[in-house]
């Protein structure tokens, strides 16, 4: 291949096969400076975003919702261009014909398009629902073959949050190709892709395959299409900084108006980029100031990307997320930091733009980036709470130097991996189902293996233990075969064609399952192996609550005796649900993730012996339960950071929130204690953490008056949101999270 | 050996430089009027525990401390048991961890002797600048206080001096010119701190069922230490 777009480039394998990995690596800057050489907003950029601002307090007023399009359905190619302000955009493309506006996608599931439109006062149109009664949806696919089993499970909440109503997401398409060779290119490589694979024996993963890369294929055709409205033509490779990023942004809008998906990724382009831009510097058609307007701009698109949710949706995820994760930093393979000046640059939009939970700015921490770098993120984190840290030394033995992050915490090498969003399993409502013998408390629902409940007058802890394995393995079978179901009916029904078409064509598969509970299930164990419990029944002789008496040991104290029951429980869970195969030859992986839902899972699980009340809200993703640590903050870093990554690959996360007092006197001191703190945590191998540097009164006064702080970004499990946008319940939830305020 | 300790705090950024692990030692014989732990005062409370012990809490913190960091052993009064504390720090220094000792400097023995040639740093709480008020509020001579800080000059330690400023009793920009001025007379002295008064301890004291003697007194505001900073 030979482009003259190219011009400039240090050649490679990249020039032979779609390979950008090995495009960055031949061509990037690594940059190990300071923040000095920052520009700020410029006057178009300023005007951009307040206008979208606007709109946003407008969204706000309507309860959330601007305005919606009820009779289009969603697609590449549906919409006419629509602009914020056409005249002063530098990259262009919305979602819908007007900023805000959100379109419906139904393929993921009708009943809930129609849902979100009616209870935002809106009705779908007659001909979408008409268009829709001969069409079959992934919804409709999974529940044709949901087994009773499988559907009790779902509706007592042992398995939750399923991808069986909606995009399932989690598919970082590499965007950075439509840039790099343009589409042309891509279609040429797809078709001979399919050429080869119609080579292969015919059986029913060929024959799926084929199909699918018919579908790619015509969709690059529709991408094509879709910049064209805009008056652009991306056949051809991207010839300068502007156009790399335009050409990116519109693989990424494109999925964006295609799928629905519960978090779709923007990938790992700044570094990338940066490519582009010093190329452009170096001719002197670029500065520094029109390199910061371009990553703006962008921004300010990412930041007006909407889905239509029920306000239900809402109120288990919290704060209408996108997760437009964008992962920024890391370490090369060969040791040279992938650290530019655009990965400040990106970083710098929340200066620039004003703090906001999109996209989510996802800095990949090696102990070995540059010092300068370093600053900058801890900095940030203590200005505006608004990113995250992921431990690049941990991920990049399995994921390589060119990983991305889906969602919160998912590793994936770009283009060559895609995951199967697994959602997750309620392990403290399965501890207490494991000893009602079957019976859920909450729901008098009658699940999994059928035994007479736990008669003992105080919890024996080996007895526990062996019914509670014995449960997990009921359990990790029909978790695996309801992915198995929900995948299979989302290809079939609602295949990600734009992103997979951004996708190595023999795509390596995830099938990444989940746990919610944890730090609830392993006090629980910890209690009734170290204290005593009693359980207190109801008439029935089901078990309703415990009284428990004398200490145990707790997680978040940085003491074994408790953390290696958690550790225990990871290993357990992964060994089991490896023993089901995953649909299409997928490789299970587990998450210790819960976003805002742990408000939810703790309403919908019963007292628990650690001494938690019925209804409680769980302590989100790994982090120990609020209130339980004795030895302050590091300790508890300390307990969650021993929890193996090898069990939980698809990710351990954890939320930090500290008082800004309790960080040291002076910002300076804060920056560099901050810095030390996630070294250390990350040099124990640890995997993620979100960093909140707030004070409880800003917190309270915003609970108060919401609307005076329509900005202010909270980090919860993995990604960041608006306090504002958080139902009531979870706001208070937040402020009652321990706080690190020990001074 | 076994000390009696009051807490461990894993994560401490306010006491000594970076990030370190603070013991608080129980027991104090001094009763300052703005003590912010009037539950370490009681020898007999706490709890026991083995040098050992505490070392490898510690030492589980290691990563966090980056260069500036380490363990501060604060309290109560970490003088009253100096053995223990210096047995701490010898562990500690041996595993190359920096230890920093915030006292009062009430006590000189042996025994803080030998603690104090195993100390990195010492944060001093030099608590009023006249003899009256230092009686007065702390039960403890000024003398002493400065007889300390002339034994550890003397010893060539590094010393941050602190004060707790409280309105109306140590405010004064005269007060804060003499306090800054220890530093002309001791080369010892690294950094003056003034840490501004805080009343979060009252819960404490209600738990405990003591008056706090210095109930109506307003918070130090952080203007009120910045503009004595600049004295």
């Amino acid at each position: 291949m030979k482009f003259e777009a190219w011009n400039g480039f240090v050649s490679g394998d990249w020039q032979e096969h779609i390979n950008v990995r090995d495009f960055i690596n031949k061509n990037y800057t690594a940059y190990t400076g300071d923040a000095s050489f920052l520009a700020g907003a410029t006057d178009r950029t300023v005007a951009l975003n307040t206008r979208l601002k606007e709109l946003q307090a407008i969204e706000r007023e309507r309860g959330g919702v601007l305005s919606i399009d009820t009779s289009t359905v969603s697609s590449l190619c549906n919409y006419a261009a629509g602009y914020i302000d056409k005249d002063k955009e530098i990259i262009v493309g919305l979602q819908t014909d007007e900023p805000l506006k959100r379109g419906v996608n139904p393929f993921g599931g009708i009943r809930m398009a129609r849902n979100a439109c009616e209870s935002y006062g809106y009705k779908l149109s007659d001909k979408i629902e008409e268009y829709f009664t001969y069409r079959t949806t992934h919804n409709d696919g999974v529940f044709r073959v949901y087994t009773d089993e499988m559907k009790a499970a779902r509706h007592c909440g042992l398995l939750t949050g399923l991808p069986d109503a909606y995009g399932r997401g989690r598919i970082i398409g590499d965007y950075r190709r439509i840039a790099l060779y343009g589409v042309d290119c891509l279609i040429e490589q797809k078709v001979a892709d399919k050429k080869a694979v119609g080579e292969r024996i015919m059986d029913s993963e060929t024959i799926k395959l084929l199909e699918e890369l018919y579908s790619q294929i015509d969709f690059l055709k529709k991408l094509k299409k879709m910049a064209g409205l805009y008056g652009i033509d991306i056949s051809l490779p991207a010839t300068n900084a502007r156009e790399a990023v335009q050409w990116t942004y519109f693989g990424y809008l494109a999925a964006n108006k295609e799928q629905n998906g519960a978090a779709m990724s923007f990938g790992r382009c700044s570094t990338f980029f940066d490519i582009y831009i010093e190329r452009d510097m170096k001719a002197g058609i670029l500065d520094e100031v029109g390199a910061q307007e371009i990553i703006d701009d962008l921004v300010i698109k990412l930041r007006a990307a909407r889905h239509l949710r029920p306000p239900e949706y809402n109120e288990l995820f919290g704060g209408d997320p996108m997760w437009i994760t964008e992962s920024v930093g890391g370490m090369g393979e060969n040791h040279r930091t992938l650290v530019t000046k655009s990965s400040f640059r990106i970083l710098n939009t929340l200066y620039t733009l004003g703090e906001a939970p999109e996209p989510n700015l996802t800095v990949l921490w090696s102990n070995q980036l540059p010092a300068g770098f370093k600053r900058f993120c801890a900095k940030l984190s203590v200005d505006t709470d608004s990113i995250q840290y992921e431990n690049d030394d941990l991920m990049r033995i399995s994921y390589g130097d060119d990983y991305a992050i889906a969602c919160c915490v998912s590793a994936m090498k770009v283009g060559k991996q895609m995951q199967f969003f697994g959602a997750r399993t309620n392990l403290a409502k399965l501890l207490l189902l494991a000893l009602n013998g079957g019976i859920d408390n909450m729901y008098g629902t009658r699940l999994g293996p059928e035994e007479e409940p736990m008669s003992d007058e105080v919890l024996d802890y080996t007895k526990v233990k062996a019914r509670f394995d014995r449960y997990l393995s009921w359990l990790c079978r029909l978790y695996v075969n309801t992915m198995n179901c929900i995948h299979y009916m989302h290809d079939k029904y609602a295949y990600e064609k734009t992103q997979m078409a951004l996708h190595d064509t023999d795509v390596d598969r995830l099938m990444a399952f989940g746990v919610a509970g944890l730090s609830v299930i392993t006090d629980s164990l910890s209690a009734i192996k170290y204290a005593e419990v009693r359980p207190v029944r109801d008439e029935n002789g089901i078990i309703v609550d415990f009284i428990t008496t004398g200490d145990f040991p707790k997680f978040g104290n940085d003491d074994d005796r408790v953390d290696e029951i958690a550790q225990d429980l990871l290993r357990d869970v992964i060994g089991e649900l490896k023993k089901t195969p995953a649909y299409r030859g997928a490789k299970h992986t587990l998450s210790v993730l819960t976003i805002t839902s742990n408000v939810v899972y703790g309403k919908k699980t019963g007292a628990t012996p650690d001494g938690r009340r019925a209804g409680e809200p769980f302590a989100p993703g790994a982090n120990p339960m609020h209130n339980r640590e004795e030895n302050g903050a590091l300790a508890s870093l300390n307990s969650v950071s021993k929890l193996p990554y090898i069990y939980a690959r698809d990710g351990i996360s954890n939320t930090f929130s500290i008082v800004p007092e309790a960080l040291g006197k002076s910002e300076d001191e804060r920056v560099d204690n901050l810095v030390s703190i996630i070294d250390g945590y990350f040099a124990n191998n640890a995997h993620h953490l979100n960093v909140n540097v707030m004070n409880r009164e800003l917190l309270m006064k915003a609970y108060e008056n919401p609307e005076e702080y329509p900005n202010l970004t909270i980090r919860v499990s993995g990604y960041a949101v608006n306090f504002c946008k958080l139902s009531r319940e979870q706001q208070k939830e937040v402020i009652m999270r321990t706080f690190h305020d020990r001074i | 050996m076994q000390g009696r300790i009051h807490s461990f705090q894993s994560l401490g950024t306010v006491d000594g430089p970076g990030v370190r692990a603070v013991v608080f030692m129980q027991g104090c014989p001094l009763r300052c009027a703005c003590c912010h732990n009037p539950d370490t005062w009681d020898f007999g409370g706490g709890k026991l525990v083995s040098a050992e012990e505490i070392f490898r809490k510690i030492q589980r913190l290691r990563a966090y401390f980056g260069k500036d960091g380490g363990v501060t052993v604060s309290g109560g009064e970490p003088l009253l048991q100096a053995d223990f504390v210096a047995e701490l720090f010898s562990l500690c220094r041996a595993d190359g961890i920096s230890c920093a000792l915030d006292t009062s400097g009430c006590i000189y023995n042996e025994s803080v002797e030998r603690l104090l040639s195993l100390t990195d740093l010492v944060l001093l709480d030099y608590k009023y600048t006249n003899d009256t008020d230092y009686n007065k509020y702390t039960g403890m001579s000024m003398q002493s206080a400065e007889d300390f800080l002339a034994r550890l000059d003397a010893l060539g330690k590094r010393v941050w001096i602190r004060q707790v400023i409280i309105p109306t009793l140590n405010d004064s920009e005269e007060s804060v010119r003499r306090l800054y001025a220890l530093s002309e007379r001791y080369s010892c002295i690294e950094k003056t701190e003034l840490l501004p008064f805080r009343k979060l301890c009252v819960e404490k004291y209600r738990a405990l069922g003591i008056d706090f003697p210095l109930e109506n007194i307003p918070e130090a505001s952080e203007e009120l230490i910045e503009r004595l900073k600049r004295h």
